[in-house]
């Protein structure tokens, strides 16, 4: 099937089979590689995106359920006010160790700080449940959330 | 296996290269500063010039100046989150008063003999290359000053470099390092012994925490490249079916339905390789399509019949038998002093107690992924692999090139923990290129693949027996240790740990406790067995640090105190007269275990956690130190157990002296990364077997700790050292304080003992 879709603000033709997981279209497909791959189960969050600005996982939905809305993935979030922020402050605090999951996290964190300026650290637990970091860079990406919303708050 | 392998049978592995170090003594081949090829027959060699790629320092090699004024730094180690393409081109930048904004960095490709070791685990990447890498900056920086006074027609003495800059004292003229980028790279190489390295003081990055990840902006924006993420013209897209139980070999197999899946183009058979299964793909039949998911439907439809093989009846509720007969038994001794079996026997106060850790599976965030292409007879493959020679050794060998016809492209690795060391993977990729007539090819791993055909962390059963003085200390110790040996991997038949296996904190245990014997019993690997950070040092930490405790709590001592004196007085042990005859491979007279550093970090950790405090009810604080890759590392963990047995964590100490820190922030994060994962291990981490297949099969039934279930706190307390102190390592040795910590707390909040991992729902299941 060829379908049309809208991704980071550009409107882009796929052909897929309508039950083709949006992780596969976007990495095989549209060669947007920052989203990752890491249980196709809808378990890690390696994968995840932004769907008309709610963070979903792209590895259990398929790309027939995403037509004519607009997707963002991690190589488009730095053009947002807030997901460049979340960007700016995984920086300043060195979040990364081996960095694979962390588009995941950059998108669920993007996501909370969308809808939430003062995040507690239950928001973040809540907000955060559904993303594995192996390498334990958790109270980094804690510590980072705050950061971006308290910059968010300043800007504001 | 390979040319490169002294032992002829095995690959080389940190284990064949430091005992063969040690063993054979003879002819070692050392890459000197110069490129040159120096032989060298001599007594045993120890840290990087052990490794087969030895050492290499020419600055030629790892450094380029441009005209554009950057530089670019080699790193030859595989990054897979330690940061070691920051600290390593770091250190470089540093000696060569480059400034950092300006320094870029490249992946060396699988290459020893110009890059040197590129082996990358043992936590030992900086232990090893800091002095080299220093050396080739501060070569590096006398060919731009050498260049500049030619320029100049002044004595070099006349001319610093100076932070991108050659500066003539006299007169103030300076030259910017792209000026003299050419000229600089003509000069010749100075002699090693005329390299003029900086007073530590000068430092301008090293032991600083001013210098940007050098991925960093990559991985936030989605564009740095893992293993998982290369894409060549024409790809194919490879999902593999293995065989399920190792050694099991395909009988028969229809593809009718899957290549009738759309997309999927062809099957490929993969011969199985006979047992020991080594470093070669596990065989079985892979769906080439033309992207992932048709490849993963194509496996789907897949009708296959296995022969299961040898292991079809492995169970490992049925091996925790065969461990437990192991370690009731009396079994190799490999190390005795006094007449520990005596003493135990007319004890009237003695203690005893089994630890049991189950089989661990890496589970790295990116599943083994890799890409192999063939043209014009070269094979290139770009890969997440730890092992890169290795990886360029197997392709060789499974394709049957010359090794010059094989590049190895070095990735950014989604995480390694040890399962990249092994390139079982990128095998699976040559081979699947070739059978498609070079045309290129991805193998993806899905999480089931990745955690049902791993090569898995040996459970292990651990049985401690102590006699107690009438002074309440220990007058007899025995210890029995029974797990698989890595070697199984390697060599068919090899049973029980060896001295590089039991070296790992349980043979060279510092205490002073005059009669003390330490068994190995035989047992058989019915998995494939690999490294897992930090080893064998888990179930030894966990045994022996929840053991002191007991002990302590038997005695009705302080587990603090007792443990202090258990070590004793600081002093220097030379790890032979433990029995330690491996020490990490590291030289014992540079490397003895101290006990005075050892004390620093149980006294740090306890200090800054407030040891002793009053705790509020269903608290309790844990302690647990322990010695491994030349590091040592205390951990005070506070738990809190709730009245239906729900643990939170609200803070860890953790106190480590590894030395001198050449990135401090890269330290702290591995050390948080270790914490983590000690507690995702200590709380969840299980694998089973049943008919001789893996159980589990995804993040559903193989946890990982998640955020909400992580300390609220790591506090780290970093030992200050000056690098006059030998650099110990960073990676793993954070890790094996952390479960025994977390028990040893759990305990202390409500007297119940956890004697086997993972902790679970233990707490909830029978609250005492
Ligand atoms: S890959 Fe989608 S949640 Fe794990
Ligand atoms: S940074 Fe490696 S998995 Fe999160």
């Amino acid at each position: 099937m060829r379908y049309e879709l809208s991704v980071n603000g550009e409107s882009v033709h796929v052909e897929a089979a309508a039950d083709t997981p949006l992780l596969w279209v976007l990495r095989d497909e549209l060669g947007l590689t920052g989203t990752k791959f890491g249980c196709g189960m809808g378990l890690c969050g390696a994968c995840t995106v932004h769907v008309a600005g709610h963070p979903v996982r792209t590895c259990i939905t398929p790309v027939n359920a995403v037509l004519g809305k607009r997707i963002t993935t991690v190589e488009g979030i730095g053009h947002d006010r807030v997901g460049h922020a979340v960007q700016t402050a995984w920086l300043a605090l060195g979040v990364p160790q081996c960095g694979y999951c962390q588009a995941g996290q950059i998108m669920s964190a993007a996501a909370l700080l969308r809808h939430s300026t003062h995040p507690t650290d239950a928001d973040i637990d809540s907000a955060m449940a559904g993303n594995i970091c192996r390498c334990g860079t958790y109270p980094r990406i804690r510590a980072a959330i705050h950061q971006a919303a308290q910059q968010l708050r300043g800007a504001a | 296996m390979s040319a490169r392998n002294p032992g002829g049978q095995r690959p080389i592995t940190r284990r064949t290269v430091l005992q063969g170090a040690a063993a054979l003594g003879g002819f070692v081949l050392c890459l000197r500063e110069s490129g040159g090829i120096v032989l060298a027959s001599q007594p045993p060699l120890y840290g990087a010039a052990a490794f087969p790629g030895g050492v290499v320092e020419n600055p030629l090699v790892f450094v380029a100046i441009h005209p554009d004024d950057t530089v670019t730094v080699t790193v030859h180690r595989p990054e897979m989150g330690q940061g070691i393409r920051t600290s390593l081109a770091l250190v470089v930048a540093d000696e060569l008063e480059a400034d950092w904004p300006r320094v870029q960095v490249t992946q060396a490709p699988a290459d020893e003999s110009r890059y040197g070791s590129e082996d990358t685990d043992g936590s030992r990447s900086m232990r090893h290359f800091f002095e080299p890498m220093r050396r080739v900056g501060a070569a590096a920086r006398m060919m731009l000053e050498s260049a500049a006074a030619a320029h100049w027609r002044v004595p070099v003495s006349e001319v610093a470099a100076e932070r991108q800059q050659v500066v003539h004292r006299g007169t103030g003229r300076r030259l910017s390092y792209g000026q003299l980028a050419d000229q600089a790279m003509r000069q010749s190489v100075p002699e090693p012994s005329q390299v003029r390295l900086k007073d530590p003081a000068q430092f301008r990055y090293i032991g600083k925490s001013n210098t940007r990840l050098i991925d960093g902006a990559d991985i936030v924006a989605g564009r740095a490249a893992y293993g998982i993420d290369t894409r060549l013209d024409g790809m194919l897209y490879a999902v593999v079916a293995r065989p399920a139980v190792l050694g099991g070999k395909l009988v028969r197999y229809d593809a009718q339905a899957a290549l009738a899946v759309p997309g999927v183009l062809r099957v490929v058979q993969i011969p199985s390789h006979s047992l020991p299964a080594q470093y070669y793909p596990l065989g079985g039949i892979a769906v080439l399509a033309r992207n992932t998911w048709a490849a993963i439907k194509g496996r789907e439809a897949l009708k296959l019949q296995w022969d299961d093989g040898p292991n079809r009846s492995y169970d490992s509720r049925q091996f925790e038998k065969v461990l437990e007969q192991a370690v009731r038994n009396p079994a190799k001794v490999i190390r005795n002093q006094g007449d520990a079996q005596t003493i135990l026997e007319k004890s009237g106060k003695r203690i005893e107690a089994e630890y049991y850790l189950p089989s661990l599976a890496h589970a790295s965030m990116e599943p083994p992924a890799a890409t192999a292409r063939i043209s014009n007879g070269h094979c290139e493959v770009w890969a997440p692999v730890q092992a890169p020679q290795a990886t360029r050794d197997l392709v060789t060998e499974l394709l049957g090139m010359k090794e010059s016809d094989v590049t190895v492209h070095v990735t950014l690795l989604g995480g390694g923990f040890g399962r990249k060391s092994m390139p079982d993977f990128a095998g699976e990729a040559a081979l699947l290129s070739k059978a498609m007539q070079g045309a290129p090819v991805r193998v993806m791993w899905t999480r089931e693949d990745d955690i049902q055909c791993d090569y898995y962390q040996a459970a292990a059963l651990e049985h401690l027996e102590a006699a107690l003085g009438p002074d309440g200390m220990p007058l007899a110790w025995l210890h029995r240790s029974a797990a698989a040996t890595e070697n199984a991997t390697f060599t068919a038949g090899a049973e029980g740990e060896d001295e590089t296996e039991y070296g790992q904190g349980m043979s060279n245990i510092p205490f002073r406790i005059p009669n003390i014997r330490l068994e190995i019993p035989s047992v058989p690997a019915y998995a494939r067995i690999g490294w897992f950070r930090s080893v064998y040092n888990i179930a030894h930490g966990f045994a022996v640090q929840s053991f002191v405790d007991e002990v302590a709590h038997a005695a009705g001592r302080d587990p603090r105190a007792y443990q202090l004196e258990l070590i004793g007085p600081p002093r220097r042990i030379d790890p032979r007269s433990l029995a330690d005859t491996w020490n990490y491979g590291e030289s014992p007279t540079l490397h003895p275990l101290d006990t005075g550093r050892l004390r620093g970090v149980i006294e740090r950790a306890t200090s800054e956690a407030g040891w002793g405090r009053r705790m509020p009810r269903g608290h309790g604080l844990g302690l647990a130190a322990t010695y491994s890759f030349m590091s040592y590392a205390a951990a005070v963990i506070e738990v809190r157990v709730g009245a239906n047995g729900e643990l939170t964590i609200p803070r860890v100490d953790l106190a480590f002296d590894c030395g001198p820190q050449v990135n401090p922030d890269r330290v702290r994060a591995q050390l948080e990364g270790a914490c983590i994962m000690g507690l995702t291990l200590a709380m969840h981490g299980e694998i089973t077997f049943k008919a001789g297949r893996v159980q589990q099969s995804n993040f559903n039934d193989y946890a990982v700790m998640r955020m909400s279930e992580a300390p609220r706190e790591i506090r780290l307390h970093l030992q200050p050292a000056g690098f006059d102190v030998p650099l110990g390592g960073v990676g793993e040795p954070g890790l094996p304080p952390i479960a025994p910590a977390l028990c040893n707390a759990i305990f202390a909040a409500t007297g119940r003992r956890i004697r086997r991992l993972p902790i679970g729902s233990t707490l909830s299941r029978q609250t005492s």
